[in-house]
């Protein structure tokens, strides 16, 4: 009991830092969810209170009956879901191919792959677009889905190739010696290895899908494809000026769908870093 | 494994329910029997705008069932990345709303319907030749034209904490009586006590505010000779930015906490009578009379008065696109959505001025409520912002105006180095737009 004691003691700065780090993180969370439910007044105080005082639903209400919250939520989860699976799809066998054949082909493509990250979006969005609009591309939801793939997949490419080589080849010799085909050692032996890096992929480029503003800017144009991020630019006005709680309602409602993802991800990406970590 | 059946099966169907409810542009010929569409690009953000922009196209789109105008809500951050993209790949929406400093460019660059022939007498008539004046532009070959109506201006106030000016018993202006500068500077200094300031500059964006009050005293930044255009800071110039400078270093009777805030940010504090005056466009009031708490007495000013009361405008405009499949068309829909009933509608829900004399004469926007009397009084002494002629004032605004004003108002150097700044840097800048 003693011991118990103790080592609750000696754990206590652990768990203070801890939750100071909770804190943190969900500082942003919960200060949209205070601001989505204060009146205009309260927002506009010189000091912030934590907690709305009137609390209201006026917000949502304004934000929901304005804009088509649901519909663009639907529409950037859709994106997202596709162009980080296709993504994944295409980057996991040339990220194989980059780790395990060393090449002066290969030292080009990964080189280039790093190069390709430093040109500007603004840059390549002219002739980008006009290559979509001949291909009956531009306003549509495919048209963006190639786009968010062509853009995460160097990136993809650069983190996945890094997780294939921490994969020791000897362990596919070692599955080649008991007889095992290559295909059979990748599958059997190196995939279950690669999940947590194929799953952190995964995030990464959902992530940049879910929060790409510029190209669905420009490709979409149409209000009934319009995507997450478009929608929630229509509550600011120029110079900066915000509605800022219709804003933070539906800041708030376009968090739901990604934090649903990550609780059905996240297990997986914990039982893989898991993987391995023990002998026997 | 049911549910990943599910969710995969439920991504499809999304998927399908969402790919397939992408629809063709407006800009696409109609074929015989089917309507004309007509994509309309709008930048209406506040909620009473948002109604009554949509409210407009549904009555539009109710009685003439032969030209459907689709409403598109754009944004005003990246309106001119998205036109850009667009005019260039040749998608850009029928018509389009936008500011009359943006129209300047995508005219020489041909990608603006010249609207001078288009335009329907009565429409043409509403509206005072001034706010024609900041939509006419050289379309890039030499000849000027009319690329958009304007239809919403904006002009600079002064909103002010009604007990603290009634405590300082300095006189009330009106629009018939206002204020000097000078008598503005006193009654700032006299409302400088106890912790609270008299005035407020937020000059985030120092630009355009400093440049329409510069009119004041017929600072015009700009001077064309001989066909090329240079930037000019003399005396006349100098004034307005001398006298801010003061108020924020000499006379310190202006708030420093605000003078790297957005123009709405100091809000907070002037409810908490921190100071007392803040100089903003008309547009201001409406958070003011939205987010000011109970018992808070507000009074909007009229502009001050230098050597005139002029300032320099700006309006919203609709333009039509050079690549628009159906010019008449967009004309026609123009000429409903701007006229006098609408406009005042439209005015109402932004909180700005209409140009149209009509809607200037309505009762809604010409009431004592919320300052609306001074507000609208305010549109006589709007004339044409010289700057907005000039090819290439975004990037002198941007890579040179802003930080030199900014680095100003700062007090980190003298108005003649930012005079020689503004000069020198801005006229390489300009120089490339002239060759």
């Amino acid at each position: 009991m003693n011991g118990k004691k103790a080592g609750g003691v000696r754990r206590a700065p652990q768990y203070l830092a801890l939750a100071a780090y909770i804190v943190f993180l969900a500082f942003p969370l919960v200060w949209l969810l205070s601001t989505a439910l204060k009146t205009p007044q309260e927002m506009a105080q010189a000091d912030p209170t934590w907690i709305p005082r009137e609390p209201t639903l006026a917000n949502f209400a304004d934000a929901f009956g304005e804009q088509d919250l649901v519909g663009a939520a639907t529409r950037s989860l859709v994106v997202a879901l596709l162009a980080s699976v296709i993504t994944v799809v295409i980057a996991l066998p040339a990220a194989y191919a980059m780790a395990r054949y060393r090449s002066l082909v290969n030292r080009i493509a990964i080189g280039w792959v790093l190069v390709s990250q430093v040109f500007p979006f603004i840059l390549i969005i002219i002739p980008l677009f006009m290559i979509l609009r001949d291909m009956d591309l531009v306003n549509t939801l495919p048209g963006l889905v190639i786009v968010h793939v062509t853009f995460t997949l160097p990136f993809a490419l650069w983190m996945l190739q890094g997780y294939v080589r921490a994969v020791p080849p000897e362990l596919e010799e070692a599955a080649a010696v008991d007889g095992a085909t290559r295909l059979r050692s990748i599958t059997s032996v190196v995939a279950p290895l690669l999940a947590p890096g194929v799953v952190a992929t995964l995030l990464f480029a959902f992530i940049s899908s879910w929060n790409e503003f510029l190209f669905a800017l420009v490709i979409l144009q149409d209000p009934d494809v319009m995507t997450l991020p478009l929608t929630l630019a229509r509550f600011v006005g120029p110079e900066g000026v915000a509605r800022l709680g219709p804003l933070a309602a539906a800041s708030l409602m376009a968090t739901i769908p990604s934090l649903i993802f990550f609780a059905i991800i996240q297990r997986r990406l914990k039982s893989g870093l898991m993987a391995g970590a023990v002998k026997g | 494994m049911r549910m990943k059946s599910a969710l995969a099966a439920a991504a499809i169907v999304a998927l399908a329910a969402a790919c397939g409810s992408g629809g063709g542009g407006g800009d696409e010929a109609a074929k015989p029997g089917e309507p004309v569409k007509l994509n309309f690009l709008s930048l209406a953000w506040q909620k009473e705008s948002l109604a009554a922009n949509k409210q407009l196209v549904e009555e539009w789109n109710k009685a003439n069932p032969g030209i459907q105008v689709t409403y598109v809500q754009g944004s005003w951050d990246n309106v001119n990345d998205q036109l850009v993209t667009q005019f260039a790949g040749g998608s850009a929406p029928d018509v389009i709303h936008n500011d009359s400093p943006a129209l300047a460019g995508f005219a020489a660059d041909g990608y603006l319907l010249d609207l001078s022939d288009k335009l329907p007498a009565d429409l043409k008539a509403d509206i005072p030749q001034p706010a024609w004046d900041t939509v006419t532009f050289d379309d890039g070959k030499g000849k000027q034209g009319v690329y958009g109506v304007p239809f919403l201006q904006e002009s600079q106030v002064i909103i002010a904490n009604k007990k603290l000016l009634d405590a300082a018993g300095v006189r009330v202006p009106t629009p018939g009586q206002p204020w000097t500068w000078d008598e503005f500077s006193e009654a700032a200094k006299k409302m400088t006590k106890d912790g609270t300031f008299g005035v407020a500059w937020p000059m985030k964006s120092p630009v355009n505010k400093t440049l329409n009050l510069a009119l004041n005293f017929g600072g015009t930044f700009f001077q064309t000779a001989e066909g090329k255009t240079t930037v000019k800071v003399g005396p006349e110039e100098k004034e307005v930015l001398q006298r801010i400078h003061d108020q924020l270093h000499k006379d310190k009777s202006a708030d420093p906490a605000a003078l790297g805030q957005g123009t709405a940010d100091p809000l907070p504090a002037f409810y908490k009578g921190k100071f007392a005056m803040l100089p903003a466009g008309v547009y201001l009031r409406q958070q003011v009379a939205e987010q000011a708490p109970d018992g808070f007495e507000w009074v909007t000013l009229p502009p001050l008065k230098g050597t005139t009361t002029q300032q320099g405008a700006v309006s919203q405009t609709l333009s039509i696109a050079q690549d628009s499949k159906h010019p008449d068309e967009a004309m026609k829909f123009i000429s409903f959505f701007l006229n006098g009933p609408n406009q005042a509608k439209l005015a109402k829900g932004d909180w700005l001025l209409p140009t149209s004399v009509k809607a200037a004469a309505d009762p809604s926007i010409t009431t004592k409520e919320d300052g609306w009397d001074v507000a609208t009084a305010s549109a006589k002494d709007l004339v044409v912002a010289p700057f907005l002629k000039v090819n290439g004032f975004d990037e002198w605004k941007s890579k040179v105006a802003t930080p030199v004003l900014q680095e100003y108002y700062a007090n980190k150097i003298t108005i003649d180095e930012a005079a020689k700044r503004l000069v020198e840097d801005g006229n390489q800048v300009l120089e490339r737009y002239q060759r």
